[in-house]
């Protein structure tokens, strides 16, 4: 059921690109899949582990950070540059993860410790000089497969629809493995899942290295694609916002919830603005309104929904 | 196979548990009873590294397990199960034993597989795809075995598995804890059904107040004095006797 689901949105996505060439269609999908792919990523953490993040942009921006700076200051190839953030980001999470998972700290407490992380980060990444503080940094525009930067708009698609499809797979590989049930474990009882020889701490730190390291994924491929950092766009409350969004109202805990979540969302906002013209929040207070009637009528998100309504 | 000697627990000013031993053979079944708020729950949870005991000492097929953690003493084959069943309420039956099996079995198919001749044995091989929520409790106090169960332990120890039950419910349960035992695995059981710790343990321990009060053969202890009062209050055993005589 929810596999020809995958098949379909996967055949659909591979079609985009025929519909419309046009650079604004093509856009609205890369971001679309962009923020799709970070919804996995805290997916990972919370809708698997039950471990909820309000601080995922501490991750993205890093990774975004770490890319950008390397490749400006140091002048190193972009693509090792990006393999720089993807580890950064994982490092930064496995760090945060020691901190607050050695102490002990669950639910409300983990989400403030990881939205204080990211607003310290955004705060600092504004101050020193390596960032480029509130100028921000700009990468200069190299096209060429070599520099991680393309000049047509559907490579840069395909990318993003390669990178969606991995950390689907990685959603799949998790309900398929050890590792993944020890996490669902954590998630569903965490004495319980000690009293069955579950070393809970490792299984918390290695699954918020791993969804780390993807959100620092994320961060370098839109380091790549608008070329432009500044601490805002990096660190920025909104990020983390987005990447808890989708999974919520796609299905927290399943392979294609955070997809479905981000097309939802994304595709709505497009649509208001297409209603009200581009007024600069709008699409958050329109966030706010579909979170409220998900949480009221489907608390566990549309692909949830899908599949009770498939076993029926 | 388990010695604890000396186990003793304090909360603020409430001592739960003092200067407690129980020693159990490999291969036996054997039994902790005593009143409601007697300590036998903490008791446990010292010996399976949930509370670190402020005195005594707990050795575990010879090595000293005393304060590691719950689930490093679990690895070493040492496993409890909750009075208080804690199903993974959104998982299947099936995916909540595999988790358990997982300690041993790194493989998904294998883990399931094992998962699967683990609830045949405790009779839930007709409710895998249930999830874990729509158990009876019979169900969840069974699953709650089985969990346990799959991890492969060597001493299993059971936390009132037959509370809630009615008598049907503990007579098809008794067969299954025989069976465990049967299987290789040493069973210390918590148990407030006496029909039931008398048929299935041949020791027993009688804890109140956080003491041990008594040890021996089930048929001996019911007629201990101290044990009697323990459970029927102070005067019992004499008007028992006064009524058998």
């Amino acid at each position: 059921m929810s596999r020809a689901l995958g098949w379909l949105m996967l055949a659909a996505a591979l079609a985009i690109p025929q519909v419309s060439g046009s650079s604004a269609w093509l856009t609205f999908w890369i971001t679309t899949l962009l923020f799709a792919y970070l919804g996995q990523a805290w997916n990972v953490l919370a809708g698997y582990g039950g471990q909820f993040s309000f601080g995922h942009a501490a991750f993205f921006g890093t990774g975004a950070y770490i890319a950008a700076i390397l490749q400006v200051r140091y002048g190193v190839n972009p693509w090792i540059a990006g393999l720089g953030g993807v580890a950064g980001g994982g490092i930064v999470g496995a760090a945060i993860g020691w901190v607050s998972f050695r102490y002990g700290l669950r639910g409300s407490y983990f989400a403030l410790v990881t939205l204080a992380f990211a607003e310290v980060f955004r705060v600092l990444a504004n101050a020193v000089a390596i960032t480029g503080g509130g100028q921000g940094l700009l990468i200069p525009l190299k096209p060429g497969v070599e520099h991680f930067q393309f000049v047509d708009r559907a490579s840069f698609y395909y990318l993003l629809v390669a990178l969606v499809v991995s950390g689907v797979l990685i959603a799949r590989w998790l309900e398929a493995s050890r590792f993944g049930a020890w996490l669902v474990a954590v998630r569903e009882n965490e004495d319980a899942a000690r009293a069955l020889g579950i070393r809970v701490f490792r299984v918390k730190l290695a699954a918020i290295a791993l969804s780390a390291a993807m959100a620092g994924t994320a961060g370098v491929v839109y380091a790549q694609l608008f070329l432009y950092l500044d601490a805002g766009v990096a660190y920025g409350g909104h990020v983390s916002v987005e990447a808890l969004l989708g999974p919520i109202v796609g299905g927290l805990g399943t392979a294609l919830g955070p997809v479905v979540g981000a097309i939802l969302l994304h595709g709505l906002g497009e649509a208001a603005k297409g209603v009200v013209g581009a007024t600069p929040g709008l699409n958050l207070v329109l966030y706010g309104v579909v979170l409220v009637i998900m949480l009221r009528f489907l608390p566990n998100g549309v692909v949830g929904w899908l599949k009770r309504w498939g076993q029926r | 196979m388990l010695v604890a000697e000396g186990l003793t627990k304090r909360f603020g000013g409430l001592l739960a548990v003092s200067d407690a031993s129980v020693t159990v053979a490999k291969g036996a079944i054997v039994g902790l009873i005593g009143p409601n708020g007697a300590g036998k729950t903490t008791l446990f949870a010292m010996i399976a590294g949930f509370h670190r005991p402020d005195a005594g000492r707990v050795t575990f097929q010879g090595e000293d397990i005393t304060g590691l953690a719950p689930e490093e003493i679990c690895r070493r084959g040492l496993v409890r199960t909750f009075q208080l069943v804690q199903p993974f309420a959104g998982l299947t039956v099936r995916e909540n034993i595999a988790i358990g099996a997982h300690l041993r079995h790194p493989g998904r198919t294998a883990a399931l597989e094992a998962a699967e001749r683990v609830a045949e044995r405790v009779g839930l091989g007709a409710e895998l795809t249930k999830p874990a929520a729509d158990l009876t409790i019979a169900g969840r106090k069974r699953l709650e075995l089985a969990r346990a169960l799959a991890t492969e332990p060597t001493l299993i120890l059971l936390d009132e598995v037959m509370a809630g039950l009615n008598p049907t419910e503990i007579a098809e349960i008794i067969p299954v804890v025989q069976g465990i035992r049967a299987g290789g695995v040493t069973v210390l059981l918590i148990e407030h059904v006496m029909q039931a710790v008398m048929s299935l343990a041949e020791d027993v321990f009688v804890l109140n107040q956080g003491r041990m009060i008594a040890h021996g053969a089930p048929a001996d202890l019911v007629r201990d004095p101290q044990v009697i009062e323990a459970y029927l209050g102070h005067g019992a055993a004499e008007r028992l006797a006064g009524a058998h005589g």
